[in-house]
C-alpha cells in the first residue's frame, strides 16, 4: 500500500473538474452526432447535397467570426479579472454575452426563413440533423449568455474561468459544426 | 452501531428480504410456464405471475434504499434519525400497501371500482389508494431524512443520496396520469421507470457504494466524493435524454431515433466509472475490512452492474439494432443482468455490511453469504448467456427471415429449459443468502498465526471497525 495521496495529471487541470467532464461530455455527444450525419449522408450524397444548399453559408459565416470574437472576450476578461481590472473584465463578459445574442438572432432569422420555406426536420434526413445537432448547439448559446452573465455578476476568478471554459466548449463546438454542415460539398 | 435509530434499517432490511423470497419464486413459476405454457393457467395467469415477479423486485430494492438511508443517514450526519415513529408507520403503509395491490390483482377485487380497482394498465398498474399510500410514505420519508441531514452534518454521501431519494418519489407522481392512449402510457411510464433506473437510481447505487467504500477501505473521504461527483455528473448528462430509447417506436417523432441512440450510448460511461471506482479504491485502501461479504458485493455490484446494464444495454441501445431485438429475449437477457448487477448486488451489499452490525454478532463467519454470491451470480450470468443466444436466434428467425411468433417460440424452446435451470439455481442462493443473514448464530473467527502476526506487526492492518 504506497501513499494515499491522489495527485495526478487530473489535479494539474486548470479549472473545475465538473466542467472538464461536461466538456468532455459534449464533445462526445457532439462527435457523435457529426459521425452519425456523415453516414447517414453516404446513403443519399445527391439528397444532402440539394438539402444543403437551401443554407445561409454567409451568415453561418459571419456568426463563425461573432462567436470567435465573443470566446476571445471571455478569455480577455480572465485576463483582466486576474490583473483586477474588474470593470474591464466585466465589460468584456458582457460584450461576450451580447455577442451570444447576435449569434442567436442570426440563427433565429435562419431559422425562420426555413419555416417559411416550408422546411422541417421532416423535410429530409438532412435537415433532421441540421435541426437538431444546430438546435442543441444554440441551446447551450443561451445557456452560455446565461452563465457569463451569472459571472459578471458574481466574478471571482474561478468562477469567470468556469464559464469561459464552458463558453470555448460552445465555440469549439460551432467550429466543427460550421464546416461539416454548411460547407462539406 | 453507533446510533441507536439505525435499527429501524432492520425492519426495511427484514421486508425486503421477504420480498426477494417472493420474488425469486415468482421468477420460478415464471420460468416454469414458459416451458409447461398451461401451468398454473385459471389460478395464476402468467400476466399475473410477471407483474409479482416485477413488482416485488422494485418494491424491495426500494425498501432496500429506504432502509440504507436509514442505517446510513445517522453515520453520516452524526445525528439520530428525526423521528423513529415516523419511520416505522411509513414502513406499515407501504406493506400495507403491498399486500393491498396483490390481493386486488390475484383475486381481481372490486373490478371497475375508481379508487379500489385495477386500472387496466401494463404497467404502473396499482389501485388509486395504493398509489397514494406511496405518496403518503414517501412524504413521510423525505420529511424524516431530510430533517435529520439539515439539522446534522452534511456530506457529499447524504446530498447525492438525498437527491436521488427526491427525485424516486417526485418521478412516481407521473404514474397518477393515465392518459387516453397507448403511446403516450409509455411515454409517461418511462418518465417514471427509466428516469428511476437509468437517472436517479443510479445517484442512490453511486453514493451507497461510496458509503461502503469509505467504510470498507478506509480510503479517504476526500478522494471518494470527487469519484462520485464525476459519477453524478455522467450518470444525469446520458441518462435524462437516454430516455429517448425508449421512444423509438411507440409512436414519438423520429428524432428520438438520434437523440436517443447518442445519449443513451455515454450510459456506459457511468457504469464503467463506478466499477473503476469500487476498484480503485480497494486498491488504494489501508483497511483489511473483516467484513469480506460486503466487499463481495460491493465489487460484484460495480462489475455485473458495468456488464448487465452498460455493455448488455448498449447491445441494443442503437436504433439500427433494436429495430431488430426490441422486445425479443436479449431485452429480457439485459433486464435481468442489469437489475441484478446494479440494484440487487447492491442492496445485498450493504444488508451483508450492515446487518451483522444491526445483529451485534460481528465479525462472524461468512462463507455462506460468499457462496450464495457465487450461486446466484453464475445462475444470473448464466441465464443472461441463455437469453441473448436465444434472443439472437428469435430476432433472426422471427424479424429477419419473417417466421410466426409462435413457430420460432417453439424453436428456442431449449433455451427457455436452460434458463429455468439457471433459475432454479438463482432461486438456491437467493435462499441461500437469506439463511446465511438470518440463521447462524453469532460466531467469532479465532485469529490464526498470519493474521495474529499482521494484527501485532502491520500498522496499516484493522481487524475491524471499533
Amino acid at each position: 500500500m504506497s501513499d494515499m495521496s491522489d495527485s495526478s495529471l487530473i489535479d494539474e487541470l486548470p479549472g473545475e473538474l465538473l466542467m472538464w467532464v461536461l466538456i468532455i461530455s459534449e464533445l462526445l455527444v457532439f462527435g457523435a452526432g457529426l459521425i452519425a450525419f456523415m453516414g447517414v449522408r453516404l446513403t443519399d450524397p445527391a439528397g444532402f447535397a440539394e438539402a444543403q444548399s437551401h443554407l445561409h453559408r454567409t451568415g453561418a459565416a459571419f456568426n463563425t467570426a461573432v462567436l470567435v470574437t465573443s470566446g476571445f472576450l471571455a478569455a480577455q476578461a480572465l485576463h483582466w479579472r486576474l490583473a483586477a481590472r474588474r470593470g474591464a473584465a466585466r465589460l468584456a463578459l458582457i460584450g461576450a454575452a451580447l455577442l451570444g445574442v447576435i449569434f442567436l438572432v442570426i440563427k433565429g432569422v435562419e431559422y425562420a426563413d426555413k419555416a417559411a420555406q416550408g422546411i422541417s426536420y421532416e423535410t429530409h434526413p438532412f435537415f433532421l440533423f441540421y435541426y437538431l445537432l444546430t438546435g442543441f448547439h444554440a441551446a447551450h448559446v443561451l445557456a452560455g449568455v446565461g452563465i457569463l452573465l451569472l459571472v459578471t455578476w458574481r466574478d471571482d476568478p474561478r468562477n469567470i474561468e468556469a464559464g469561459a471554459q464552458f463558453w470555448h466548449m460552445v465555440d469549439l463546438v460551432w467550429i466543427m459544426l460550421f464546416p461539416v454542415i454548411y460547407l462539406l460539398g | 452501531m453507533k446510533y441507536e435509530s439505525q435499527k429501524i434499517a432492520y425492519a426495511y432490511f427484514a421486508v425486503a428480504m421477504a420480498l426477494f423470497a417472493i420474488q425469486v419464486i415468482g421468477g420460478l413459476l415464471a420460468g416454469l410456464i414458459y416451458v409447461f405454457p398451461n401451468f398454473l393457467s385459471e389460478l395464476l395467469p402468467f400476466n399475473i405471475v410477471r407483474m409479482l415477479h416485477t413488482n416485488s423486485l422494485i418494491v424491495w430494492l426500494i425498501l432496500g434504499f429506504f432502509g440504507a438511508a436509514y442505517f446510513l443517514i445517522p453515520e453520516e450526519s452524526e445525528r439520530e434519525i428525526h423521528s423513529p415513529k415516523l419511520a416505522y408507520l411509513q414502513l406499515i403503509i407501504l406493506v400495507v400497501g403491498t399486500l393491498g395491490v396483490v390481493v386486488t390483482y390475484v383475486f381481481n377485487l372490486f373490478e371497475g371500482n375508481w379508487l379500489l380497482g385495477k386500472e387496466g394498465r401494463e404497467f404502473l398498474e396499482q389501485p388509486k389508494w395504493v398509489k397514494a399510500g406511496i405518496v403518503v410514505a414517501a412524504l413521510i420519508f423525505l420529511y424524516n431524512v431530510s430533517m435529520t441531514v439539515l439539522k446534522g452534518k452534511k456530506t457529499a454521501i447524504t446530498n447525492i443520496l438525498l437527491l436521488g431519494l427526491w427525485g424516486l418519489a417526485l418521478l412516481f407522481l407521473f404514474a397518477f396520469y393515465n392518459p387516453g392512449n397507448l403511446a403516450l402510457d409509455k411515454q409517461y411510464w418511462w418518465y417514471v421507470v427509466h428516469l428511476w433506473v437509468e437517472g436517479v437510481w443510479e445517484l442512490i447505487m453511486a453514493s451507497i457504494l461510496a458509503y461502503l467504500m469509505l467504510k470498507l477501505t478506509g480510503v479517504d473521504r476526500e478522494i471518494v466524493e470527487k469519484w462520485l461527483y464525476v459519477i453524478v455528473a455522467a450518470a444525469l448528462f446520458s441518462g435524462i435524454l437516454g430516455t429517448g430509447h425508449h421512444y423509438y417506436w411507440i409512436g414519438t417523432p423520429a428524432y428520438w431515433q438520434w437523440i436517443g441512440s447518442i445519449f443513451s450510448s455515454l450510459e456506459v460511461i457511468p457504469f464503467f466509472a463506478m466499477m473503476a471506482f469500487a476498484f480503485v479504491m480497494v486498491w488504494k485502501g489501508r483497511r483489511d475490512h473483516p467484513n469480506k461479504a460486503a466487499l463481495l458485493w460491493s465489487l460484484g455490484c460495480a462489475t455485473l452492474a458495468f456488464f448487465g446494464a452498460g455493455v448488455w444495454g448498449f447491445l441494443h441501445t442503437l436504433h439500427g439494432v433494436n429495430y431488430y431485438t426490441h422486445g425479443t429475449q436479449i431485452t429480457a437477457a439485459h433486464g435481468h443482468l442489469a437489475f441484478y448487477g446494479a440494484y440487487v448486488c447492491l442492496n445485498l451489499a450493504i444488508f451483508s455490511y450492515a446487518m451483522p452490525i444491526l445483529k451485534n454478532r460481528d465479525p462472524y463467519n461468512q462463507v455462506l453469504n460468499m457462496g450464495s454470491f457465487w450461486l446466484m451470480t453464475s445462475g444470473m450470468v448464466f441465464m443472461t448467456f441463455v437469453l441473448t443466444f436465444g434472443g439472437t436466434v428469435q430476432t433472426h428467425m422471427q424479424r429477419v427471415v419473417g417466421d410466426y411468433f409462435m413457430d420460432v417460440q417453439d424453436q428456442i424452446a431449449i433455451f427457455y429449459w436452460m434458463r429455468l435451470g439457471s433459475g432454479i439455481v438463482v432461486v438456491l442462493g437467493a435462499l441461500l443468502f437469506i439463511y446465511s443473514i438470518w440463521v447462524p448464530r453469532k460466531e467469532m473467527v479465532e485469529p490464526g498465526p498470519i493474521e495474529r502476526d499482521r494484527l501485532e506487526n502491520d500498522p496499516d492492518h484493522v481487524a475491524a471497525e471499533s
